[in-house]
């Protein structure tokens, strides 16, 4: 999993562990109290509507916030003390797709490559293309992509130095079915691969049968954790009508 | 490591504008404007106020420089790529530096425009020292953009930093432009005093100092949060 091709000191971990973790933006809550554990070659799925603080939480597993209280440890590393190295193990494929629409699909691969210290940037950004199934695309710019196909190379972006953590943030939003279809079995590679992967969405039927473990999310608080859930919608309508006080656990989180 | 940073995102930027030319072309739009509608209003019957030019050129560059840092920082809001910069695993001012290095470029090619012409509407003998000038303008920008910077990448997220940027730079940058605009005064004097020009620029290579030293130590608490 760790590449041989990267310049940078890496920090490696073979799980990640979330411990009553907090982070307020002034007086407003953002998410509060959550606690999980995500292990390697397991998809965690960080499930919840809009609001729920699913984007907060997965800033905070990247290292781009700061818990408020808590905290978040990567095997025996957090996040203050090993920032950069950290970094080096964490991939992230955001809402917004973080490329630049006037470079081409190989200029952004071979920058992020770049910045993240892989030494044959030509050959990894090869490999992302080939990967995205956009190989002949390479020298178009991104701007003329269509959604799907951005989103492509934009998970092949936060893939391309081969992290530990991969954080994906509604990686299905614009996909069709057949692209949905191809990221659900990228998500399994990874899995396999040994990867820890964190998934944030609201999509159901796409992360049905995906996921090894769901945390459900509702205004910033941890409502439900389940492993292997199975029935994700009816699970969802269930724990997102009950009242708010109760945080439950079935199968051992 | 840091260097590479730098490099890679000095060459991104670069790439980027000469493809679209964006904020070059506005940039200099702006400023050009700037230098005119001075040169209109003060310019009277061919004789410039003396000493005016290096005033104007100092406008010139502080208000295109406010839309080139504002736009270069609008690029990476659009596509939150700001976001995949500091996930880089490296220093993170050294992405400050990179985006200072850009803005610096894009200013001194603004200003290889500007200067010829504030010489040639005001008549001012602007060239006739050209190293000093280079110098005093080098050190001017550096300090000018190092605020700039720091600003623009902090407000790159705030709903009103089209109005909040130069609210804040200005009064910051204060000092920079003051002694740019004396220190060009100088050059512009009938008897040059290189003593004098020698303290202006000791004082703005001082502001820069202060301004990167400050800036490089907040860079990463400032965009941690």
């Amino acid at each position: 999993m760790i590449p041989s091709t990267s310049l940078r000191a890496r920090a490696d971990f073979d799980h990640l562990a979330v411990d009553d973790v907090s982070r307020h933006f002034g007086r407003r809550r953002a998410v509060a109290r959550i606690t999980f554990r995500a292990d390697r070659g397991a998809i965690l799925g960080l499930l919840g509507p809009n609001g729920a603080g699913k984007s907060t939480m997965l800033a905070l597993l990247a290292t781009l916030l700061r818990p408020t209280s808590g905290t978040i440890r990567y095997g025996a590393h957090v996040a203050g003390a090993h920032g950069a190295a950290l970094r080096a193990s964490i991939g992230v494929l955001g809402h917004d797709l973080f490329l630049y629409p006037e470079l081409t699909a190989r200029e952004n691969l071979e920058f992020f490559a770049g910045l993240h210290g892989v030494v044959d940037r030509t050959a990894a950004a090869t490999a992302a293309l080939d990967a995205a199934g956009l190989a002949d695309r390479g020298h178009d710019p991104v701007s003329s992509f269509s959604r799907g196909m951005r989103q492509r190379v934009a998970l092949e972006r936060a893939l391309i130095h081969q992290p530990r953590l991969v954080l994906l943030d509604e990686p299905f939003t614009g996909l069709d079915d057949a692209s949905a279809a191809a990221l659900g079995r990228r998500l399994r590679d990874l899995r396999t691969s040994g990867a820890i992967v964190v998934l944030a969405t609201h999509d159901l039927d796409l992360a049905e049968g995906l996921l090894d473990r769901a945390v459900f999310l509702r205004d910033g608080r941890m409502v439900h954790a389940v492993d292997r859930p199975d029935a994700l919608r009816a699970l969802y309508r269930d724990v997102m009508i009950r009242p708010a006080a109760g945080f439950s656990r079935t199968k051992g989180i | 490591m840091f260097g590479q940073i730098v490099w890679l995102i000095l060459r991104k930027d670069f790439t980027i504008e000469v493809r679209s030319l964006e904020i070059a072309y506005t940039t200099l739009f702006f400023g050009i404007s700037c230098v005119l509608v001075f040169a209109f209003a003060l310019v009277q019957e061919g004789r410039a106020p003396e000493g005016g030019a290096a005033g104007i050129l100092w406008i010139a560059i502080a208000f295109a420089g406010t839309l080139a840092l504002g736009r270069t920082f609008e690029r990476e809001r659009q596509a939150e790529t700001l976001r995949a910069l500091l996930l880089a695993p490296a220093a993170r001012p050294a992405i400050y530096v990179g985006k200072l290095l850009g803005i610096i470029v894009l200013l001194t090619a603004a200003e290889f425009v500007l200067v010829p012409l504030v010489a040639l509407l005001f008549q001012a003998p602007l060239l006739a020292h050209p190293v000093w000038l280079a110098l005093i303008l080098l050190t001017g920008t550096i300090g000018f953009a190092a605020v700039g910077t720091l600003f623009a990448a902090m407000l790159v997220r705030a709903r009103s930093r089209d109005v909040l940027l130069p609210v804040l730079l200005y009064p910051i940058t204060v000092p920079v432009i003051i002694a740019g605009v004396r220190a060009t005064g100088v050059l512009l004097a009938p008897d040059f005093d290189a003593g004098v020009l020698q303290v202006w620029v000791a004082l703005i290579v001082s502001f820069d100092v202060v301004f990167l030293t400050l800036a490089l130590w907040t860079f990463e608490p400032l965009m941690t949060d």
